[in-house]
């Protein structure tokens, strides 16, 4: 393989004029950490929702939980991607449409709407089995104590069953923070975007992706690291 | 439907009147009737299946049932318009495996109800669950969490939590069933105590030597009949049916 090595390739300045290699992966970096923090929010929260309504005693709580579990995982992620963004400004009123797409950073927005709705799908499935594996007497002494349906959830259950699925959320937390790369189709500059223009421009594609490899890496190392001090902080004394 | 018809005098605190209930196609409970006075104290018994603990669940409404209707203190249970969560706190109720919520402290499982619930003060809810506490003799654990006590103290604990919200009557599920041996008696104790007092109490149980020595009346259960509801002494000394007598030979036998 005849590959010319360039190490120092990230202190060039880039042909965009923003300043170096190295500046344009930073604000990459920056467009993905803010994609995967402003989506995950939206994921927690509403899949948490979604979650809970599927294991409510209400048969349309049931119902419209589960629709949206099925609809939101089984669409593949880049054609979901593709649907708000494209069809989305299409078939709402034409002025909310026109207002959409002239919107500045519509590609960021339409991300965040895009895998929050999607990774909310998946962490409903998370409290579901979550609050599922608790016993079911734990309910009933909430319930038996007079708590309300809200106070019981509030109280009990929610509390045991988010320190049980920790770590599968954790998983999916990393699942959205690299889901985020699938934005580039829609012409957010995130962190793998800005890779393939480096390599583009440069042609130092090595260096471009070992670059790109090591920071979603380090994220990750991160990220885990402080899952795991949640994890310990939150432990119950005492429990089996 | 409601026992304010009824003269008020005589108002039973617990009455359960022909309630039948069905899992699918399965009936658990048939066309059951029994009662519970003031200060009384009725021991529930029979085969495991007899529909027992299903019965005793009916009366807070944690199993809902298709026919028949119950009343609390006066209260129907099933009748629209009541606020079960406001009956339910009224009701004290102890479970076969404790229950007590395993992310909370002692304190904080005694606190709980009281704060969420009667909406009391902190420090009320606090020293009246201390006060608790100390009655079921575990002072020294109020900080530590359920997983690091064992299963005789958690129920203790139990049956605290169920007080500390003054129940006016208390309902216990098999409450030594899942101890180990040597740890029966400390929640008997406890339990013998609280009758002694005057508490109205239901007990779906299979220790006889409790029964033996509280109860006022026992109820005997079979395939989700009620077959005999008699004072204490007839029902060990002359059982009417075949079948409580079947039972009452098994299970004092050892």
């Amino acid at each position: 393989m005849n590959y010319n090595w360039n190490w120092s390739i990230f202190f060039d300045q880039s042909p965009e004029g923003t300043g170096t290699y190295a500046d344009m992966l930073l604000s990459g970096l920056l467009w993905t950490l803010a994609t995967a923090l402003c989506s995950w929010i939206i994921a927690f929260c509403l899949g948490s929702i979604i979650g809970v309504m599927r294991t409510l005693p209400s048969k349309a709580a049931n119902a419209i939980g589960t629709g949206y579990v099925e609809l939101f995982r089984n669409i593949p992620l880049l054609v979901q991607m593709f649907l708000w963004y494209s069809v989305m400004p299409e078939v709402v009123p034409e002025n909310w449409g026109n207002w959409l797409k002239q919107l500045p950073n519509a590609s960021f927005y339409t991300a965040v709407i895009c895998l929050g709705f999607f990774t909310a799908s998946r962490v409903a499935e998370q409290v579901r089995t979550g609050i599922e594996s608790l016993p079911r007497g734990q309910r009933m002494a909430g319930t038996a104590l007079g708590l309300t349906t809200a106070q019981t959830y509030r109280y009990v259950i929610l509390p045991i069953a988010y320190r049980v699925i920790l770590p599968p959320l954790t998983s999916e937390f990393l699942n959205n923070m690299k889901n985020t790369s699938v934005a580039l189709t829609i012409g957010l500059l995130e962190l793998t975007a800005r890779a393939r223009s480096m390599q583009e421009f440069s042609s130092q594609v090595f260096e471009a992706f070992t670059a790109a490899t090591v920071i979603y890496l380090g994220i990750s190392l991160l990220v885990v690291t402080v899952a795991g001090k949640i994890e310990t902080r939150v432990a119950v004394p005492g429990a089996r | 439907m409601s026992a304010s018809a009824s003269p008020a005098s005589a108002a039973p605190m617990i009455a359960i009147n022909g309630i039948s209930k069905w899992y699918g196609p399965v009936q658990v409970l048939n066309d059951c009737t029994t009662q519970v006075t003031k200060g009384e104290v009725v021991v529930v018994c029979g085969p495991s299946g007899s529909g027992k603990s299903t019965l005793i669940k009916t009366v807070n409404a944690l199993e809902p049932i298709q026919k028949g209707s119950i009343t609390v203190d006066g209260i129907g249970v099933q009748a629209k318009g009541t606020d079960l969560p406001k009956l339910r706190s009224r009701v004290g109720m102890v479970f076969q495996h404790f229950e007590l919520f395993p992310h909370l402290s002692i304190t904080d499982n005694l606190m709980l109800g009281q704060r969420k619930v009667l909406g009391r003060s902190a420090e009320a809810a606090r020293s009246t669950g201390l006060t608790l506490l100390e009655r079921v003799g575990l002072s020294a654990h109020a900080h530590k969490y359920p997983g690091q006590l064992s299963g005789g103290q958690q129920q203790r604990v139990a049956i605290a939590r169920a007080l500390s919200m003054n129940p006016i009557v208390m309902l216990f599920d098999e409450p030594t069933s899942a101890l180990d041996p040597e740890m029966v008696g400390e929640v008997l104790d406890v339990m013998v105590g609280l009758a002694k007092e005057g508490m109205t109490m239901m007990v779906v149980t299979h220790e006889m030597g409790f029964a033996r020595k509280v109860a006022n009346r026992v109820v005997f259960m079979d395939r989700g009949e009620i077959v005999e509801d008699a004072g204490k002494d007839d029902f060990f000394d002359k059982p009417r049916s075949d079948r409580a007598q079947t039972f009452l030979s098994k299970i004092l036998a050892h």
